[in-house]
């Protein structure tokens, strides 16, 4: 019974214990390392082929369709031969390609997308490293797909895969500052960047603490996933596809691979910031729970973004960039000082995160109010009926 | 400490490995037959015309300057926002400011048009 309820650290403790019995202790850690990065770095892997028949399933049904249904019941091992088909595709490089840059970015950008599991909690104990920069960590690695994705758009010598790729040079990039000041709204409410101890500290989702954060958060790792409506990098009836359509094969495979561990990984780490990662119910007497709620949590949001996508039209560029700089940006600056501020108050810790979230509440309805004002303006001067 | 980067090590050195061997794996499955037209520049059945490599818009290159300044706050607000309660006020007083400095270079770039897409 005591093994069980705290199953997974148990399990590693015992490991571990087995492997101290016949190695030495650098070994030890040696081969611990090697076991956690590997089931950590078919994270990505696991994401694709669970989450791409869970979009199709969920797109399909928003759309009134089926969805997939022939392989397995309801559909649920189409990933599979899928995958296999993936794999066995020819692979064609372009004759005009740069092709050591090309051959590189598939590369690249799984290593991006794997990265960011290492500092992800799954439960209490259980993760990679609770490294003390993990917050920071994420933004770093965050970054390494933006670097992947301008190789593949320039070395491709495609018009199309360049438009791709300097659409991501404007998105990935405006996007990422709102989404760091959402970070350290909480990064300075809890004053640590371990993103373990920020599951501690947090007992209530600071989801209902900072929901302007929370609301950046998201739709920032929308744009920053690229996915619809922020999808102008790929959008597949401009572009066609963008950065990666001259990519075939497993190359290809690996772009969409880190493209569906990225969305999970952004989902997990909303649900550590903002839901309270693997806290729940009876969480702290049996801390076998923790997965089951993170995972739980993480799909919820998945699903969330799911959802956004089936039912918002594609923004222009222009509307998609002045969101980040005009509405977000001074959000998130904002909410960033009031927290700061509120922090030093002489209160309580209950009393502060209570100032905290009227804070937020007004700033979230200054802002409706000053876009729905900008809206008029807009209507007005090109003699359009306002829609409010 | 030092065991935990050695775990990021590790992690980066296997990440950069399982794409190479799944690549390896494909390479071994996949037929190979290779033609001047399956390998030419996808482009809607037409062919390519001219460079691809010419001068893009400028307006993606403000973006990018602007981002800059915002990444290099993002460098400077991290440390801050750990180490900030154990500072005093004299750290809000502090931020603030350069906070608002960063505010005013947002509002000099909005004024200026840097932010409108044209």
């Amino acid at each position: 019974m005591e093994y069980i309820s705290n199953l997974f650290v148990n399990l590693g403790n015992s490991w571990t214990a087995l492997l101290s019995s016949f190695l030495p202790s650098w070994a030890v850690t040696l081969v611990n390392h090697l076991v956690v990065a590997v089931l950590l770095v078919l994270m990505p892997v696991i994401a694709t082929l669970t989450l791409t028949v869970m979009e199709r399933k969920v797109i399909a049904r928003i759309q009134n369709r089926i969805g997939p249904n022939r392989v397995g019941p309801w559909g649920i091992f189409q990933a599979i031969p899928d995958a296999i088909k993936l794999l066995t595709k020819e692979d064609i490089v372009p004759e005009r390609a740069d092709k050591p840059v090309f051959n590189l970015a598939p590369l690249l950008i799984f290593v991006g997308a794997a990265l960011l599991w290492a500092v992800i909690p799954f439960g209490r104990g259980v993760i990679g490293q609770d490294l003390n920069v993990g917050v920071l960590y994420l933004v770093a690695v965050g970054s390494i797909s933006t670097i992947a994705i301008i190789m593949a758009g320039w070395s491709s010598n495609n018009k199309f895969a360049l438009v791709g790729a300097f659409r991501i040079v404007a998105q990935l990039l405006s996007y990422e500052v709102p989404m760091v000041l959402s970070m350290a709204a909480v990064v300075v409410l809890v004053g640590t960047m371990k993103m373990g101890e920020i599951v501690e500290i947090q007992t209530i989702p600071f989801g209902l603490v900072l929901p302007a954060a929370f609301i950046t958060y998201i739709l920032a790792a929308a744009a920053e996933t690229g996915r619809a409506p922020f999808d102008l990098v790929e959008a597949d009836s401009e572009i066609v596809a963008g950065y990666f359509i001259e990519y075939s094969g497993l190359k290809f495979g690996w772009f969409y691979i880190a493209e569906y561990g990225n969305l999970l990984a952004v989902s997990a780490i909303a649900s550590t910031l903002f839901l309270g990662g693997w806290r729940g119910p009876f969480a702290d007497q049996w801390p076998v729970l923790g997965p089951l709620y993170f995972s739980i949590k993480t799909i919820l949001i998945v699903f969330l973004l799911m959802w956004i996508r089936g039912t918002w039209p594609r923004f222009r560029i222009d509307q998609m960039l002045a969101l980040a700089w005009k509405v977000l940006v001074p959000l998130g600056l904002f909410n960033l000082l009031w927290v700061a501020a509120v922090v030093k108050l002489p209160v309580a810790v209950g009393l502060q995160w209570l100032l905290v979230l009227a804070g937020n509440v007004v700033a979230i309805m200054v802002t409706l109010t000053l876009m729905g004002q900008a809206a008029k303006r807009y209507a007005a001067a090109r003699g359009v009926a306002s829609a409010a | 400490m030092q065991s935990q980067y050695l775990f990021v090590a590790i992690f980066f050195l296997i990440a950069l490995a399982v794409p190479a061997i799944g690549l390896a794996v494909a390479w071994a499955l996949r037929p190979k037959k290779p033609n001047p037209i399956k390998n030419a520049t996808y482009e809607c059945g037409l062919e390519t015309i001219g460079e691809t490599w010419v001068q893009f818009k400028a307006q993606y290159y403000l973006y990018a300057l602007v981002f800059v300044v915002f990444d290099v706050e993002a460098a400077f607000i991290f440390p801050w926002a750990v180490a900030y309660h154990k500072l005093g006020l004299y750290a809000l007083v502090e931020m603030v400011l350069f906070v608002l400095i960063l505010l005013g270079g947002l509002l000099y770039a909005w004024r200026k048009g840097a932010l409108e897409w044209r």
